[in-house]
């Protein structure tokens, strides 16, 4: 009965992740075999052209997408964690309509914000710029992480703080050394995501970065495609480059992810 | 006397705890100012810049030369009297209500599936997850190649059922639904993630319980699953709807909105209008999208309101 289960919930990922295996077979097939008809469904004949090609062209817009990555988990870090350690442990005044404006700020369509930095960055001469996408990229994570740290920091018991302070230590002092080492987790959830959400990003990268020579890998991979309606191996190899993060994240990470997921959806 | 020294205490501790709960204010405002000062700078200008958009005629010209007429509502009267909005606005209503009640439904499904302890239950569980952390680039354009007419996978399976061949993207009829899918199948992970946890909060004695009172499976799901799981959800469904409302890559990468407005939602008109052409026209573009927030305001309001009366309750 439970190996039935288990068949059957092999059956479900098989169904689920087909995609992903398609985009694989795809980046192994030979330009000349891509057209056929019925399509092969393994790469009989696998070529590494696709990813010779991908690597060639595609390598300093993954190196421009690493940066803006990690420069956004970098910006949303600094404001989100004091943010939270306040809203969770110091009771400001206040704090109710914070969380309403978070909410509000979540809700915010990305092509609203798109045009509204747009505007702005054109006065400022931020079009194009790698900072400036790490700004924009950064207020897709920003409210999500202030959220998250509040509520993993609400769990953090108070008496270890009164500890610390009965001791000496200032606030500064006691959110240093006692709730950032203790939201270690927290922290990596919101990492994790400030970095994939900002490597994923399309829509602030074709706004205000699209006329730029120093493009993130997703609007390489949407050039490719535009000029490239041959070379299907070539674009579903760079698709599958551009997800390794990703799978590796999900891999050393997986529980941090569900864990943080749920935090950040149920409990606020 | 007694009562009166610790009145004197009491007063004297008051007076001493005011200036240091002041002064704890002061220290819970400095550690949230940089989110303050980032909401107001990062969040509150661009939208008011947007709403300035919407009010006024932005050329590209008056963009640069920041002298732009002010047109009060034109723009939004434009928008609502266009031909696109009432295509727009219905795209919109069946890709969000399809996409949600399908994610939802398959999310749930699997959820309750993977309740059960069995080998590697897991593991597969992790490996749902993929889909939804990569790209949406890539997984766009994967569906663009696997729904293609000519030698598209998809085609060349349904044509082993005597299907013939459907083009996908290319017509009216069916890329509002080629979209749906791919949106469909990004959302599953999701939801599987926040019903499955919701899952884990219902006793299992319960089930025990009506075990021994002789329910079935199907009666178990429908009188203690189902009603025990409605909180987690309607948020799971809010947030959905929220997420959904706002949907521009998938469309824009697989289809552009097209062919001729076929699958254009209000946000990717929105898109369009400012970036999709040569020739941006930001001012009906921001028009657009200001009604998007009006409509996701709402679903917001809705989910407050949810929440709180979760909370009474």
């Amino acid at each position: 009965m439970k190996r039935w289960k288990t068949a059957a919930g092999v059956v479900l990922v098989g169904v689920m992740l087909f995609p992903v295996y398609w985009m694989f077979n795809v980046s192994l097939t030979r330009t000349g075999d891509m057209r056929a008809d019925p399509p092969h469904w393994f790469p009989w004949n696998p070529t590494f052209e696709g990813y010779a090609a991908a690597l060639a062209q595609q390598l300093p817009a993954l190196a421009t997408s690493l940066f803006i990555g990690l420069g956004t988990v970098a910006l949303t870090l600094v404001v989100a964690l004091p943010a939270g350690y306040s809203l969770a442990k110091l009771r400001p005044r206040g704090a109710r309509g914070i969380d309403f404006l978070l909410l509000v700020a979540q809700m915010i369509p990305a092509v609203v914000m798109a045009m509204g930095f747009y505007a702005i960055y054109i006065r400022l001469g931020m079009l194009n710029t790698v900072p400036g996408l790490i700004v924009a990229d950064s207020t897709l994570a920003v409210p999500f992480g202030v959220l998250l740290f509040r509520a993993f920091m609400a769990s953090i018991p108070g008496e270890l703080m009164a500890a610390a302070q009965i001791d000496g230590a200032s606030t500064w002092r006691t959110f240093r050394s006692i709730i950032l080492p203790l939201s270690r987790n927290s922290v990596i959830t919101v990492s994790l995501f400030a970095f994939l959400w900002a490597w994923s990003d399309f829509i602030f990268a074709s706004t205000l970065n699209r006329n730029s020579d120093v493009i993130p890998i997703t609007l390489g991979i949407f050039r490719y495609i535009g000029n490239n309606t041959t070379q299907w191996n070539s674009i579903m190899a760079t698709a599958v480059i551009a997800s390794v993060p990703a799978a590796f994240l999900l891999v050393l990470a997986q529980r941090y992810i569900a864990a943080g997921v749920t935090a950040g959806a149920v409990k606020d | 006397m007694t009562s009166l020294s610790s009145q004197a205490m009491t007063v004297g501790r008051a007076a001493h705890a005011a200036p240091r709960r002041r002064s704890r204010q002061w220290t819970a405002y400095a550690f949230l100012a940089p989110l303050v000062i980032y909401l107001l700078v990062f969040y509150a200008y661009p939208l008011y810049r947007n709403i300035d958009l919407s009010v006024h005629d932005y050329t590209p010209r008056a963009f640069v030369r920041g002298d732009p007429e002010f047109t009060g509502l034109d723009n939004y009267r434009d928008i609502l009297s266009d031909d696109t909005f009432l295509r727009a606005l219905r795209n919109t209503a069946l890709f969000t209500l399809v996409s949600i009640a399908a994610q939802y439904a398959l999310g749930l499904a699997l959820a309750v599936f993977f309740q059960r302890n069995f080998r590697l239950s897991a593991v597969l569980r992790a490996m749902f997850l993929v889909p939804w952390l990569l790209p949406l680039i890539v997984s766009a354009s994967t569906w663009s190649w696997m729904l293609n007419s000519d030698n598209g996978i998809v085609n060349a399976a349904l044509e082993a059922f005597g299907i013939g061949q459907i083009n996908w993207l290319t017509s009216p009829d069916t890329s509002l639904l080629a979209v749906t899918i791919a949106n469909i199948w990004l959302g599953v992970p999701f939801n599987l993630v926040i019903l499955y946890a919701g899952l884990q909060t219902i006793s299992a004695d319960l089930y025990e319980a009506a075990g021994l009172d002789g329910a079935n499976g199907w009666q178990r799901f429908w009188r203690i699953t189902f009603p025990l799981l409605r909180p987690v959800s309607a948020i799971t469904l809010l947030l959905g709807l929220i997420y959904t409302l706002k949907v521009v890559d998938i469309i824009w990468i697989m289809t552009k909105g097209g062919p001729a407005d076929a699958s254009t939602t209000l946000a990717t008109w929105s898109y369009r209008e400012a970036f999709g052409t040569g020739q941006p026209d930001f001012s009906p573009a921001a028009a657009v999208g200001n009604l998007l927030i009006l409509i996701a305001f709402a679903a917001g309001l809705l989910h407050v309101h949810l929440q709180r009366k979760e909370e009474r309750a």
